[in-house]
């Protein structure tokens, strides 16, 4: 594992439903881990690692405005939140699962680090 | 005014009570908001109101008002907006009167705005060409028109901000876009031209980031595990949005509260439930998120720049809820080696049992939580934990069949495997499904509608 990092070392995110849908937005903290994630943060990629579940395609949208992804995945919840068989029926805890996708480590690994938080 | 301050104490029903007192108390706020209704939280309301005619709205929120006394009269600019209206804003309005004449406010204006309930027209909107289609599936209104509970139009700004313009304090709405609450008294403060797109998409995401209270600063924060001992949850200060007439938003909370405003905790919600960023509909702009920045300017104030708008869509959302069967859930605590794989076995068990009693139930789950579950597959490895909530959860048309499927649960302590406990407590029941059916509406056919009284002249 050493030559990989979590994603969460390099970004944030959240999850939610939407009808039959979940999103998970994710957040780089720096640029330089934003252009990562795009290379690096694919929709394959979360799609094999959302495998068990029974989305139907993913579907990823920049906001280079705040350095994030967003991931919409129609069919998550496996019938939208209110006829879901899940504990997770609307989704809140897929963004956690997503931080855990496991990427190359990058050469330049420092510069996607999260700065200072400004609550230090 | 060329700004105003607008906070956010309720993001959904059952939120914390203790709340809205407290942030107009210290937020120096122009407006309060209290957002309730999700997806389907209308559909509830609907069953309601088919009981008893004079029910259907949320009903903490005449308590919130009770609460607000001391607010509203001292502070007489303060207004509050919300949906608490749910299926039934006019009541709910008599409601809130009832609890203000009591407390002596009887000359304290309030409005509610309705038209966002399609149902009693439905037919006449069928006929007329609405075809009512399933945004998601495509699937048309036919398969489920005896089965409807519910659909509402998600009004806009409009019926707010008039209702703002004829003086009332308190507005209650039914179903409205969430970042409409906050639309509303920025267009009627500012004056703002109803196309001015890029003004209403500014407002619009100030909505979009306080409607879901705490989530702004610092609750579901990702990065809990790290900042946790930075600051504290359990007196989290609700969001304010700062709005200024030249479209200028400042996100904060009132000072000497927990929580925190950061550009991170800011751009987490920035991100929550939304689709493609480039669209985001509401009934009054189709604004753009791509472009939208933050910036930190103090302590727990962020400013949000950069939202673009363009021309907001010719139709309505619809919210449909049909009757979809039933649902049970039943849970046992499974223990000792190997416990996820045991509370599996047992769910099996539960599953096999009503098989041979010839009960086929249409849809079923099996979870072992604590070992991963809540995202199947979804976690790195781990070693299997001493104990496992076994969850079993069943769907089916016939709820005699799940009051069955829910009597197979306690058996299984003496009749399965060893470990096997959490069986105290009343047997939970079969509850109704309401499934959702997004769809639209052609705005021409929906007629927002404001009616205002004084809390001493609604009727009882």
């Amino acid at each position: 594992m050493t030559d990989t990092i979590a994603l969460r070392e390099i970004a944030h995110a959240r999850s939610g439903d939407k009808g039959d849908a979940a999103n998970v937005g994710v957040i780089a903290y720096t640029q330089a881990g934003y252009e990562y994630l795009d290379r690096e943060l694919t929709e394959a990629r979360v799609s094999d690692h959302l495998s068990q579940l029974p989305v139907h395609e993913v579907r990823r949208f920049a906001m280079p405005g705040i350095m994030a992804y967003n991931f919409v995945l129609p069919g998550v919840l496996g019938g939208g939140a209110s006829r879901s068989l899940r504990i997770d029926s609307q989704g809140k805890v897929l963004a956690l699962s997503v931080l855990e996708i496991r990427l190359p480590k990058p050469s330049d690994l420092e510069q996607m680090l999260p700065p200072p938080s400004p609550t230090d | 005014m060329s700004s105003i301050r607008i906070g956010n104490a309720a993001g959904f029903w059952g939120d914390n009570l203790d709340v809205p007192r407290a942030l107009c108390e210290s937020g120096r706020l122009d407006y309060l908001t209290l957002e309730y209704l999700a997806e389907l939280t209308l559909s509830i309301l609907a069953h309601q109101k088919t009981r008893d005619p004079a029910a259907g709205f949320v009903s903490d929120f005449p308590h919130v008002v009770r609460d607000l006394v001391s607010c509203l009269s001292d502070q007489p600019g303060l207004r509050v907006v919300t949906n608490a209206g749910g299926m039934n804003p006019a009541r709910c309005a008599a409601a809130v009167a009832e609890s203000l004449r009591k407390a002596g406010l009887a000359d304290l204006p309030i409005a509610a705005v309705s038209g966002d309930d399609l149902l009693p027209g439905f037919d006449e909107h069928l006929a007329s060409g609405e075809a009512f289609t399933n945004l998601e599936t495509s699937a048309a209104i036919q398969e489920v028109r005896g089965e409807i509970a519910s659909a509402n139009a998600y009004l806009g700004a409009a019926g707010i901000c008039a209702a703002l313009s004829q003086g009332a304090r308190i507005v209650i709405t039914g179903r409205v876009a969430d970042a409409s609450l906050c639309v509303g008294p920025a267009v009627y403060e500012f004056g703002w031209d109803w196309q001015n797109w890029n003004l209403l998409a500014a407002a619009t995401v100030a909505g979009h980031l306080i409607e879901c209270g705490a989530q702004a600063t610092g609750g579901m924060f990702s990065v809990w595990d790290e900042l946790s001992t930075k600051f504290s949850l359990a007196d989290v200060g609700y969001p304010i949005a700062e709005i200024h007439d030249s479209g200028e938003v400042m996100i904060t909370k009132p000072p000497l509260t927990g929580g925190v405003v950061t550009v991170d905790s800011v751009a987490e919600q920035l991100v929550y439930e939304i689709g493609d960023p480039a669209h985001y509909l509401t009934p009054d702009v189709d604004a753009d998120f791509r472009g939208v920045t933050l910036r930190q300017v103090g302590e727990d104030q962020v400013a949000v720049s950069g939202a673009r708008g363009g021309p907001a869509p010719e139709t309505y959302k619809v919210s449909i809820a049909y009757h979809d069967g039933f649902m049970a859930a039943g849970q046992l605590v499974i223990c000792g080696p190997n416990a996820a794989d045991k509370a599996r076995a047992c769910g099996q068990i539960i599953l096999d049992r009503l098989a041979r009693a010839g009960v086929v139930l249409q849809r079923t789950n099996i979870e072992a939580l604590g070992s991963g579950d809540s995202v199947p597959g979804g976690w790195p490895p781990a070693e299997q934990p001493w104990e496992a909530v076994l969850r079993v959860t069943a769907h089916d048309p016939a709820r005699e069949k799940l009051q069955r499927f829910l009597r197979e649960f306690a058996p299984l302590v003496t009749a399965g495997p060893p470990g096997v406990t959490g069986y105290t407590g009343p047997r939970s029941k079969p509850y109704p499904v309401m499934a959702y059916w997004p769809s639209l509406i052609s705005k021409n056919r929906v007629q927002p509608h404001v009616e205002l009284h004084t809390a001493g002249d609604w009727p009882a």
